[in-house]
């Protein structure tokens, strides 16, 4: 106890000397580099204040407003909680949401995996494969939805129809019917997004020691017990990363549903984004800005208080 | 004292420059710039072209007032969206239904001293003028035009169908037995409807369930009742389920919008649809239409003393922003490019020569902004210039005047027609539609919004 005491004391001694000699002052601060630190610091600030923290205060200031942007808000207190919740449409956009998560999980999930772990293992032209699977994401996503809306043409001539024709099937409905338009926003959303999930994934596999596959191929493990054994543990934090990141982005999705269907037919792709922007201009006397807020305020909740806990869950697992 | 004296002279000669650049801005304000709406996106160059030419005669014949031009067209999302971020032209247009709430909540300007200024004022037609004035009596939009809901269809579909394109229906029976019988004989949809989440398939419903008897509220304001799910409804559904399943007369895409449906029907591609009897232009700015094979009729009404045609029209109004010289000027130009052709035969004249010039058509029915004698008087001031196929528009130009016109519902119009939406939807889209159920759960949704004052 005594010689702790003793080290102690004498290492205190040396730091309190040193905090009596560099007491900052706005000079010592310049000198030090703070000021040329801020200043390059300075367009962050502004530019994620301006647009990114300033919405966000206001969303949550707007949430609990009755405003149309024109006029002075008023205070509502949680009525535009209420109203959201009690509105007929909210099961059926959370319904929709998760319905098109879950599609996204199950096909748009797996899809690019396995398209990485095939394209891991060519040996030649890796570059062309990955410059194909990469295209969509270069294709501009407006273009790449009004490509697709005349793919998914109903009549018999719709591209898609008259392919399937040529085997006998179809004419499909796509986006014509409330079963099939939801599944169709999938496949292209999956289309448009899967490149990008490759690259990351192509990336994480050149991280992957070789000599754990030879280990394996000495104890006979074949390509799947590979994969299985050694890919798959190698990869699971960006695993669980690009899971989560999908589920976010997910329950966020607006741009296939505005531009394919507008949330028909009949609501069938309504979802809680769309929900959002329908609050806000859905009405040309000007928007219900505080419903639209505060339906923005509990997805923003849900999704951090979600994250939350699958990174808790998943800690361990990560961590392995 | 050096430095006194240095510091009172940037002081001094600061303060003349600030003097300078205040005088010089006093200087500008004799010219005032306002931006306008103009065409819609993606008309024609001659379309573009005939519109510079108005502003370039305005702007000679009104040396203070610089006009911007800016593409402009509305819809109910880009609409409210630019309302509340400010980024409307000073001078843009709005729906019959969306004036006097506009007006109500303050944005739209105050034009009541300028308007009534304009020495034709006391002759506006007194319903389509009340369009444009709020709960104050303030006059807060002027007219641009009026319409009615009419029948267009393809003369060439018709004659390929073995009907008589100079013989458009005039029942709703004949109307589904025309659309069967051109589905199977060209293959191309007979009958299309607007059916898209963006208010325009409740419009388009509203539109036959008044040419049956129907209405979709009763009242007005926040007391209004909602009707939706009135008889006359039931049987239009019913019936569009029976044109969708029955006689598959429709065709394979049912989200077609106003814009979209306008270039189906340009393309060739559809036998009949409802839309304003001024869509014409838009065919032929938007969509290059060939003009013979256009056919325009009025709407089927069915034997219901109740029955009528939807009407409406379009309002030009200013954004609430503008200051008094703004204000002034955006009259000056409503007046100038709006009101004119249709109150003095010079004006009149002079835009069906410029539009002729530029190919653009003359002489699209409409129904009078200021009373039907003005209206015949006006066209045949501009009949040696009109250029739309007017003997194919003749079914709609004899018959529209005797049939009774009724406006859009008064309260919460476009919230109505939204919650409609997916009813239309729904019955194009599933065989097993449950139409009573749809329109309970509309009427539901209107009825909040009517309340809510949306």
């Amino acid at each position: 106890m005594n010689a702790i005491s003793e080290v102690t004391k004498v290492e205190a001694a040396p730091r309190a000397s040193q905090r009596y000699r560099t007491r900052r002052t706005p000079l010592t601060w310049v000198r030090r580099g703070g000021l040329s630190t801020f200043v390059f610091m300075l367009p962050l600030l502004v530019i994620f204040g301006a647009f990114s923290w300033y919405p966000i205060v206001r969303t949550a200031v707007m949430a609990f407003q009755h405003t149309n942007l024109v006029q002075a808000p008023t205070w509502v207190g949680l009525q535009n909680f209420s109203a959201v919740i009690h509105d007929p449409q909210t099961p059926t956009a959370v319904k929709n949401t998760a319905y098109f998560a879950l599609l996204a999980l199950v096909f748009g999930y797996p899809i690019p995996l396995a398209a990485a772990v095939l394209m891991s293992e060519v040996r030649n032209r890796r570059g062309t494969y990955s410059v194909l699977a990469y295209l969509p994401v270069v294709i501009p996503p407006v273009v790449a939805v009004l490509l697709w809306k005349t793919f998914y043409d109903a009549s018999g001539t719709g591209v898609f129809n008259t392919i399937f024709g040529w085997i006998g099937l179809g004419p499909f409905p796509w986006l014509q019917s409330q079963s099939w338009a939801m599944p169709s926003l999938v496949l292209e959303s999956t289309w448009a997004n899967a490149g990008a999930t490759v690259i990351i994934y192509l990336a994480a596999l050149t991280a992957v020691n070789p000599e754990l596959y030879e280990a394996a191929s000495v104890d006979g493990a074949g390509i799947w017990r590979k994969v299985w054994h050694v890919t798959l543990p190698q990869l699971r934090g960006v695993l669980l990363v690009t899971l989560i990141l999908q589920i976010i982005g997910t329950a966020q999705v607006f741009l296939e549903p505005y531009l394919f269907t507008s949330g028909g037919p009949a609501n069938a792709t309504l979802t809680v984004l769309l929900q959002i922007y329908d609050y806000a201009f859905g009405n040309s006397l000007g928007g219900d800005y505080g419903k639209a807020t505060a339906l923005s305020l509990m997805l923003a909740v849900f999704l951090a208080l979600f994250s939350f806990v699958y990174l808790f869950a998943t800690r361990s697992w990560s961590e392995e | 004292m050096k430095s006194t004296r240095f510091i009172t002279a940037v002081a001094a000669a600061g303060l003349l420059a600030i003097c300078a650049t205040a005088a010089a801005v006093g200087a500008s304000t004799q010219t005032v710039t306002i931006s306008v709406a103009s065409l819609i996106p993606g008309s024609t160059k001659a379309a573009t072209d005939q519109f510079n030419q108005r502003v370039a005669a305005f702007e000679k014949a009104n040396p203070s007032i610089k006009i911007k031009a800016v593409e402009y067209q509305w819809t109910g999302p880009t609409f409210a969206a630019k309302l509340a971020a400010g980024t409307l032209p000073t001078v843009f247009e709005v729906p019959f239904t969306d004036a006097r709430t506009l007006g109500d909540n303050g944005q739209l300007a105050d034009l009541t001293p300028y308007a009534k200024a304009l020495p034709y004022f006391s002759k506006y037609n007194k319903a389509v003028i009340a369009e444009g004035t709020n709960a104050k009596g303030k006059i807060v939009a002027l007219p641009k035009g009026a319409y009615a809901q009419a029948l267009h269809y393809n003369r060439k579909l018709f004659s390929e169908a073995g009907l008589d394109p100079n013989k458009p229906p005039t029942t709703w029976a004949q109307l589904r037995t025309d659309a069967a019988r051109i589905t199977q004989k060209t293959g191309k949809p007979g009958y299309v409807q607007m059916a898209k989440d963006d208010n325009t398939a409740g419009w388009i419903l509203t539109t036959l369930t008044y040419a049956l008897g129907g209405r979709m509220e009763r009242g007005t304001g926040t007391h209004a009742v909602a009707t939706l799910t009135n008889a006359q409804t039931v049987t239009a559904l019913n019936m569009l389920h029976q044109m969708r399943w029955v006689d598959n007369s429709m065709g394979a895409n049912f989200d077609y919008g106003w814009s979209d449906i306008n270039q189906a029907f340009a393309a060739g591609n559809v036998g009949m649809y409802i839309s304003g009897s001024d869509v014409y232009t838009n065919l032929v700015q938007a969509s290059s239409i060939d003009p013979s094979l256009y056919g325009l009729a009025p709407i089927p009404l069915a034997k219901n003393k109740n029955a009528g045609v939807l009407g409406g029209g379009t309002l030009v109004a200013v954004k609430p922003s503008a200051n008094k010289t703004q204000l002034a000027a955006a009259v000056r130009w409503i007046d100038f490019f709006y009101e004119r052709k249709l109150i003095t035969k010079a004006q009149a004249v002079a835009d069906a020569k410029s539009l002729v010039a530029d190919k653009q058509p003359v002489g699209v029915p409409a129904l009078p902004v200021f009373n039907r004698k003005q209206y015949d008087l006006a066209n045949t001031w501009i009949k040696p210039y009109i250029n739309v196929p007017l003997k194919q528009m003749k079914p709609f130009t004899t018959g529209i005047f005797a049939q009774r016109l009724i406006p859009e519902p008064e309260a919460s119009t476009q919230a109505v027609y939204h919650s409609l939406d997916a009813a239309v939807e729904a019955v194009l889209t599933n065989k097993s539609a449950d139409i009573q159920s749809l329109l309970q759960s509309a009427n539901q949704q209107a009825q909040q919004a009517i309340s809510g004052g949306a």
